[in-house]
């Protein structure tokens, strides 16, 4: 989705400003949104993509406005709303209104350690890989209405691959339910000229991690 | 005042706020009562956040790996195994990749779609991490990035950006200060600040320690 989400390259945004001894929370909500997020995953109730492409969903000018944890609020509000698990005349009222739906999993106290372990997305691979370190390839043009992890700055460029990471949860199917749909992942890097123009800094290279799907020999 | 304070289209209103806290509180209430969420479970989730997971646990590691050889060899080569070898800490899960900076080349990281971080060893991003200002120009800019945290690099140094555009997370090693040698890996830890392993900063000198 070619949303404000996908920053990369933009101007104008200002120069970047660190906070000194910044606190993990700067409200007790913000931790409480974080905690809401942390226990309504566990329940595998949406992907961890879909929760991605809710908040890259939200419209542009509420995306920009939205401080990050708000940004966060906002999507879960969507996606609870969006699958029948709250209704808006909850939300109005503050109060559960209806019969709740059933979960496959709830988080409990003796299950929080799990959640402070990040998920594993490598799958059995199920073809062989296509592209091995040192290969030459070009990523797709590719502008999807949904989700993707293939930044815009990175679309029509020719790189080479550095790493393969192993066969991984594919975003671009995870996020709209249509399933795992492992992929090959690899480390493809760029030259920043490749990226930016012949004028760009000679010394500057970036890297994405690209799904198998994104990318043609080159 | 929340994140990002510095975009031009903030909600700083006090109004606006106490609406969002009553919405959050709110909707808190609504899981509760629905049976989804147990308020002990996100008590839990935050107070490990607050206390527990923060980049001392990285620290830890980087000091390490300056301390010994064959352990900085098994970080580069898979940091989840290392990472979970060292012990006395929360597990780190998969693929957290160690990428080392040398004379000739320094590591930033970034995630320019969202916030991907390696929050299991350094923590939950900060707000610079995840603003606009950042994500922007980390991946066109980074010298430029690297001047607004104070930090220069000599021309041919090569700047290397690792946009975390998958489930993959990365953490930066930098350079060991000179005139640490024979240091306690304790010691060393304490040079190593959160901002040296995503990239944006260096790590403290021996004689910025002793202030």
């Amino acid at each position: 989705m070619n949303s404000l989400h996908d920053m990369g390259g933009m101007h104008g945004f200002g120069p970047v400003e660190a906070e000194l001894n910044e606190p993990p929370f700067h409200q007790p909500w913000e931790g409480r949104v974080l905690a809401m997020q942390r226990a309504m995953g566990f329940t595998r109730l949406w992907t961890i993509d879909a929760g991605r492409a809710s908040m890259e969903a939200l419209p542009p000018l509420q995306y920009l406005g939205s401080s990050y944890y708000e940004r966060w609020f906002l999507g879960l509000e969507h996606r609870l709303l969006q699958r029948g698990l709250v209704e808006a005349d909850e939300l109005a009222a503050g109060h559960a209104l209806h019969p709740p739906a059933p979960l496959p999993r709830r988080l409990t106290p003796d299950d929080v350690p799990k959640t402070l372990v990040r998920g594993n997305f490598e799958r059995p691979a199920t073809a062989v890989a296509r592209f091995k370190p040192g290969d030459r390839v070009r990523t797709r043009n590719i502008n999807p209405p949904t989700h993707t992890r293939l930044p815009r700055y990175a679309r029509g460029k020719q790189g080479v691959v550095e790493a393969v990471r192993g066969c991984h949860v594919f975003p671009d199917t995870a996020a709209i339910d249509a399933g795992e749909n492992p992929q090959w992942l690899y480390a493809v890097v760029f030259s920043g000229r490749e990226l930016w123009g012949e004028d760009t800094d000679p010394s500057l290279k970036v890297s994405i991690e690209a799904f198998e799907p994104y990318l043609e020999p080159a | 005042m929340p994140a990002d304070d510095h975009h031009p289209h903030d909600h700083s209103h006090g109004s606006e706020l106490s609406d969002l806290q009553l919405r959050v509180r709110a909707l808190e209430t609504i899981l509760t009562e629905k049976g989804y969420v147990e308020p002990a479970a996100l008590d839990d989730i935050v107070e490990a956040f607050e206390t527990r997971i923060g980049p001392h646990i990285g620290a830890r590691i980087v000091a390490k790996a300056w301390a010994d050889p064959a352990f900085k060899q098994a970080l580069l080569a898979d940091a989840t195994k290392a990472a979970n070898a060292l012990g006395h800490q929360s597990p780190v899960g998969s693929h957290l990749i160690a990428v080392e900076n040398t004379p000739t080349r320094h590591n930033l990281v970034v995630c320019t779609l969202c916030s991907c971080y390696p929050w299991e060893v350094l923590g939950l991003p900060p707000v610079w991490y995840k603003s606009a200002p950042y994500r922007s120009r980390a991946v066109i800019d980074p010298r430029g990035v690297l001047a607004d945290f104070g930090v220069a690099l000599p021309p041919d140094t090569e700047i290397r950006v690792w946009d975390s555009t998958a489930e993959t997370r990365f953490l930066v090693v930098p350079m060991r200060p000179a005139g640490t040698e024979g240091w306690s890996d304790e010691r060393l830890a304490e040079l190593v600040t959160r901002d040296s392993m995503i990239g944006t900063g260096l790590p403290k000198t021996a004689d910025e320690a002793g202030r």
